[in-house]
């Protein structure tokens, strides 16, 4: 035993170290959401400007849906808008957005206008109320609902091709089974 | 001029830093009391290092505007702050509660410190011993190789 004492400081960095190399690669903004398998919260969101409907919770119900985050200032959404829009071109799951935090009403809607709308409905947030209820802290997170409202799955930062090869579309597949 | 700009950044930074804006602050000074109160508690998701009342994000300050509309519909205290866990967790909390996830947080370094007067305590009663037993004079033996190694010396 104590032959090998000389080798417990070696043995205590490798532990550091270990911890570290886990811990320093981890992602701060990687957060557990606390709302998975919990119904939507409730929000009634006012349509955005050149609109007539706006989105609440109730819409979120008797299919598989999504629920994106987005805004004309991120810059993110902007590199997975494209996505977004083909997956609204093939009819794959309907997407619903809410419009977060626009300094100005206009920006969302010119914003979509240039690019695109793949969205069944959008709900204006300028105040964050269902981005705050949702538990958003980032433009773009995408929500999973279920049939029953139920959130089962939140993804933070942009949709890519690989991801939603991979694991989104399998997920929206598997929840609509059940 | 130069003098004016050094004196304008010294009282620039003496005053007090608030992100709290003046079109947020409530008429009510007892509610606006507890929202600053509440908000020092929370933390900004955006920021993570900073509570909400420090923080000029955007977010936080949608969330410090929801925690003081809240009080204002009756809200007490720990419901303000409980809506704020229902959506972003314990995270949001900048002091981790005590349940049973976070023993080892709480009481880990009180585990570590106990370990450690453990281990002096047996390290000095060791030692007190050994001080207490000075070793005997040297066998016959021992005195025999002395003497030897020593004639070998001369």
């Amino acid at each position: 035993m104590k032959r090998f004492m000389y080798l417990l400081p070696l043995g205590i960095f490798l532990v550091i170290a270990g911890y570290f190399a886990v811990g320093l690669t981890l992602n701060p903004r990687d957060m557990p959401s606390t709302l998975i398998d919990q119904k939507v919260p409730a929000f009634d969101l006012k349509p955005i400007k050149g609109s007539t409907r706006g989105l609440s919770s109730e819409d979120l119900k008797g299919q598989v849906t999504l629920v994106n985050i987005f805004g004309s200032w991120c810059v993110a959404c902007l590199t997975e808008h494209p996505f977004l829009m083909e997956i609204q071109a093939q009819g794959l799951v309907p997407i619903y957005g809410i419009d977060w935090r626009e300094k100005n009403p206009d920006d969302g809607p010119k914003w979509l206008a240039r690019r695109g709308d793949p969205y069944t409905l959008i709900g204006d947030d300028p105040e964050s109320k269902a981005a705050i209820a949702l538990g958003v802290t980032g433009a773009p997170e995408t929500f999973f609902v279920d049939k029953h409202g139920v959130i089962r799955y939140k993804h933070v930062g942009p949709i890519t091709p690989g991801i939603w090869k991979r694991s989104l579309w399998p997920l929206v597949q598997e929840l609509r089974k059940q | 001029m130069r003098l004016f700009f050094a004196l304008l950044m010294m009282a620039l930074s003496l005053s007090p830093v608030f992100a709290v804006e003046p079109g947020e602050v409530l008429d009510d000074p007892v509610l606006e009391a507890r929202a600053r109160e509440i908000s020092k508690g929370l933390r900004c998701v955006v920021c993570q290092n900073q509570s909400i009342d420090d923080s000029n994000a955007d977010l936080a300050r949608d969330m410090r505007v929801l925690v003081r509309e809240r009080l204002v519909a009756g809200d007490s205290n720990v419901e303000v702050t409980n809506y704020m866990v229902s959506s972003y967790g314990d995270f949001v909390l900048l002091k981790p509660p005590l349940k049973k996830s976070t023993y080892v947080l709480w009481f880990g370094p009180l585990l570590i410190v106990g370990l450690g007067i453990l281990t002096l305590f047996i390290f000095y009663r060791r030692r007190r011993k050994l001080v207490a037993a000075p070793p005997e004079g040297l066998s016959d033996e021992e005195r025999q190789r002395l003497d030897a190694l020593l004639k070998d010396e001369e």
